[in-house]
């Protein structure tokens, strides 16, 4: 007998017998003789709890994990401090075994909590207003490039290279089936090339996608790609490091249009990937172009507030092929992950965060380029990530690194052919002096 | 009763977090980063002490509703009892602290867990493989839809850009389409609740790339004439796409495949029993038959030489369809409710869930109007229109239904149905609930007959009253205003 049904067989044998069937193939038979299995599916034998916890177990102690290793490899991932409270919150069960809050009355946890979570990114991104969440920063950008295309009802984007390659990836996926061209252009210095950026614009132009920080960790220069793309009559979308912000100039103060980015840093375990959360914020005047779910506040009969998903005119299940996105669902557990950790964190606790990343990353840099074996590749600010150019073979020292259980940079050699052993270092709050200068000790013992 | 917000909690300087001292010499931050680059004023964020967001997240929670609550028959839902074994497995150190970006070498469990899963679903489903990476039910429709265009233009059939979907499918069938492309043509759904042939033959036509079906469908009803629909279309050259929303209904007994499907999506979080988390994350991948296999996302999973790596060279590849691999942490807790269940475990399910259905539907027929007269699979449909014609519609009803301790069924879906309510119990449910909901749901409809206002005043016992959605949407409040934002 399978687990989890709380009905035994004689149990179900009366249920039939009750509607006057005999045996259960009877209330199959509309599926027709041919298409029927007629064998048992060829799956494992079914496990007891124990022996799945084993066979679980045995599976993860066959990867290399954070709380084991000392990490420095980011590029899109991270390895923040996530406070203990934050997964006492969302293992809650009545956060997570509910359902997208439809029926109001019965969801206000799950819609304040999101009302919450969309006021935080407002405040972190200088941005007016912000949707529900997104399934990750790569899709955020794809999202916001669509809703800028219907804005500026025009077809193209120009993507900086200095972007996320994964980033750049999914929205050329996009693009491809919805008529849309991406057009790369370079950078300079580890940024965008801005005097390059301004000569591809072009009639067809709808908006200009940069991250801050960028893919290299560089800072860009926001403001001055903001003002091209005001004097262009055109959008830019910012893809952000939230970190960041406890001490970056938010992108909203800068001119950005639309904000987006990754949120796992936020209270998200690693989870090789996902599930993470995109946020998504937009000036106020583009609301009903913004894809994804909202929470509104309102009042009930009696005049007290409470919460609803609102402005659904834009959504699938109304618009159906004429709705802003078919995104249907929100990362909203992610994002009461999120909500929670900058609840925490605080005003005070994320400037503390963003300045230990700050001041470790600066110097792990300085450590490193200190010997001759590496040294700078890009003059820009950093945050928290930066590359230096390696004179080994990244692959072979990443790989004597993991022997000495470090997690070491990210090999940009693999998305950016110029750019052979430039390695991305991610340091956060997380790596103690110790570790960085036992990091800087084997990095540079292998030369 | 209103919980008040996390921002109108606590007092400055308040802390929830302990930070270790710096251990590296501190410069100061506009030597390291030029001050045109730096933030004049902190954002808004709450400062409270631990203990404060405790109570505050812990009051919310009890605001909520969810399967460990009670009964949740949201129909095309799937809303079944999550198991906490899997909770617990997903949250091990050796797969929630692994990042992405390491090597094969050091992430080999993970990559097991993902090609093994791959293979299952592709047996559960007759598919011949199957990519993890969308995020949710909606992405892989998307990502399956790109598919089925990149198959068609490597063919040199570039023309097939419409696609058939019937007129009681998801909202995100025609959303998603949009989003590749395709001109979406709707076909009608007939009296006995299936797509009509003969529509469907005068709708192909060699522009239609392929249809879209949900079977069973959302009318709950199993497609009595798949054998014949899915000829019409592999006949002038389109592909059929499976939404595997409703997947519940037949595992072990039959499978898209095996009736003619090209591509499927699944729903990890409906069928597999990973939890809704209140809207998300969910997880749906995306299977297809073996000529497909070359379009599916990169990257795809392989085993070679007794070594699980991540295989980007596909050329026909879609791409990408988002960052790394998919929602890892959810197909972690799928994976591991397959591997408890099995092949009979999983029969079983569908099976009970079907049974389930009937057994809450012969009770309920006799008070609300059915109106496909069928033995329905995993959800039935009911109609609202006779209590309507009393002045109580089904939302009043499902309101109601709240104040008695139960979630209400899914209403007003699909469209094709006069205040429709669809009900989908599932197989954890066992027979006292059923029994408890009918007895409810018949005292609510001799409510409406006896005493319509009561229902229509309805619900009186939640944290809330019905909430003013038009307001909402006139008066858009979608974030909390700092007081010193008001003043400026």
């Amino acid at each position: 007998m399978s687990e989890y049904m709380s009905g035994t067989d004689s149990e179900r044998k009366t249920m039939l017998a009750k509607m006057d069937y005999q045996a259960m193939d009877q209330l199959f038979h509309d599926v027709p003789t041919k298409v029927r299995l007629n064998r048992d599916l060829e799956l494992p034998m079914p496990l007891s709890e124990m022996e799945l916890a084993r066979h679980m177990k045995a599976l993860a102690n066959r990867n290399v994990t954070t709380g084991e290793y000392s990490c420095f490899l980011g590029a899109g991932a991270y390895d923040h401090y996530i406070p203990s409270a934050v997964d006492h919150v969302i293992s809650r069960s009545e956060f997570y075994t509910a359902y997208t809050p439809y029926q109001p009355e019965v969801s206000q946890g799950t819609l304040q909590a999101i009302f919450e979570y969309q006021t935080m990114v407002c405040e972190l991104t200088g941005m007016d207003v912000a949707n529900a969440s997104v399934y990750d920063g790569a899709t955020a950008i794809a999202e916001a490039a669509n809703m800028a295309c219907r804005i500026i009802r025009k077809r193209e984007i120009i993507i900086s290279r200095t972007v996320n390659p994964q980033y750049r990836k999914t929205l050329h996926t996009y693009a491809r089936f919805n008529g849309q061209r991406v057009v790369e252009t370079d950078y300079q210095g580890g940024a965008t090339d801005i005097a390059a950026l301004e000569s591809k614009i072009n009639s067809e132009t709808a908006a200009i996608v940069i991250q801050n920080p960028n893919f290299f960790g560089a800072i860009e220069n926001v403001k001055e790609i903001a003002a091209l793309a005001a004097k262009n009559n055109i959008l830019l979308i910012t893809s952000v490091d939230p970190i960041s912000l406890g001490v970056l100039k938010p992108p909203g103060e800068m001119g950005a249009d639309i904000v987006v980015g990754e949120g796992q840093s936020m209270g998200n375990s690693l989870s090789f990937g996902g599930p993470y959360l995109g946020f998504f914020a937009a000036k106020g005047k583009y609301l009903r172009q913004m894809p994804g779910r909202i929470v509104g506040q309102t009042v009930d009969g009696k005049g007290n507030t409470g919460f609803v998903l609102t402005m659904q005119t834009r959504e699938q299940h109304i618009r159906r092929e004429k709705a802003t996105s078919n995104i249907c669902s929100n990362q909203a557990l992610n994002a009461l992950a999120a909500t929670v950790y900058l609840t925490l964190m605080g005003k005070q606790g994320l400037r503390e965060v963003a300045s230990l990343c700050l001041q470790k990353s600066h110097y792990a840099y300085k450590r490193l380029t200190d010997n001759e074996a590496f040294t700078s590749c890009f003059p820009q600010p950093f945050f928290k990530e930066f590359t230096v150019k390696s004179r080994y073979p990244l692959n072979e020292l990443n790989h004597k690194l993991l022997a000495d259980e470090i997690i070491g940079g990210y090999d940009l050699g693999r998305d950016y052919p110029e750019l052979e052993n430039c390695w991305l270092l991610a340091v956060t709050e997380k790596r103690s002096r110790e570790e960085i200068d036992r990091l800087v000790k084997k990095a540079v013992e292998k030369i | 009763m209103s919980q008040r917000l996390i921002f109108e909690v606590g007092k400055p300087g308040r802390k929830g977090y302990s930070l270790p001292k710096c251990d590296v010499p501190v410069r100061v931050i506009d030597e390291i980063v030029p001050e045109e680059y730096l933030r004049n004023s902190d954002p808004e964020l709450p400062q409270v002490s631990e203990v404060d967001a405790i109570r505050h997240f812990t009051a919310l929670s009890r605001l909520n509703y969810g399967v460990d609550s009670g009964f949740y028959p949201l129909g095309s839902c799937t809303m079944k009892y999550n198991p906490k074994i899997n909770e617990d497995v997903s949250r091990l150190e050796g797969f929630s602290g692994v990042h992405p970006a390491l090597p094969d070498c050091a992430v080999q469990g993970c990559l097991e867990l993902l090609y093994k899963m791959d293979l299952m679903l592709a047996e559960i489903t007759g598919m011949a493989r199957v990519s993890l990476q969308p995020a949710a039910g909606a992405h892989g429709e998307l990502s399956g839809l790109m598919i089925m265009r990149a198959y068609h233009e490597h063919n040199k059939e570039e023309q097939r850009k419409k696609i058939i979907i019937p007129d009681t499918a998801h909202g995100t069938n025609p959303a998603s389409a949009a989003m590749v492309g395709y001109e979406v043509i709707e076909v009608k759904t007939d009296s006995r609740g299936n797509v009509n042939p003969a529509e469907l033959r005068q709708l192909m036509s060699e522009e239609v790339a392929g249809l879209m079906l949900t079977n069973p469908s959302t009318l709950g009803l199993f497609e009595e004439n798949i054998i014949e629909v899915a000829e019409i279309v592999h006949n002038s050259g389109g592909l059929l796409y499976y939404d595997g929303a409703n997947l519940n209904a037949i595992m072990g007994i039959t499978r898209p495949g095996d009736m003619g499907f090209d591509i499927v999506h699944l729903n990890l979080h409906k069928t597999f029993s990973t939890p809704h988390g209140g809207g998300g994350p969910g997880s749906g991948p995306v299977g297809v038959k073996k000529e497909l296999v070359p379009f599916l996302p990169t990257p795809v999973i392989q085993y070679r030489d007794g070594h699980y790596m991540r295989d980007y060279e596909q050329p026909l590849s879609i791409g990408q369809v988002k960052s790394f691999y998919g929602n890892f942490a959810v197909v972690v807790k799928a994976y591991a409710y397959i591997m408890t269940m099995g092949a009979a475990g999983l029969r079983n399910v569908s099976e009970t869930a079907v049974l389930n259905a009937n057994y809450l539907m012969n009770k309920l027929k006799e008070y609300f109007h059915l109106p496909y007269e069928r033995t329905c699979m995993h959800e039935f449909v009911l109609s609202g229109q006779t209590q309507k014609e009393k002045g109580v519609s089904t939302l009043d009803m499902a309101k109601r239904m709240m104040d008695y301790g139960f979630h209400p069924p899914t209403v007003y879906f699909p469209l094709i149905v006069k205040e429709a309510m669809m009900f989908e119990p599932t197989e954890t449910e066992n027979r006292e609930v059923l029994d408890e909901v009918a007895e409810i749901l018949l005292h609510i409809a001799r409510e409406v007959e006896e005493s319509p206002e009561l229902v229509k005043g309805a619900p009186y016992r939640t944290p809330i009253g019905r909430l003013d959605e038009v307001k909402a949407v006139r008066e858009p409040v979608l974030k909390w205003t700092p007081p010193r934002k008001n003043n400026e």
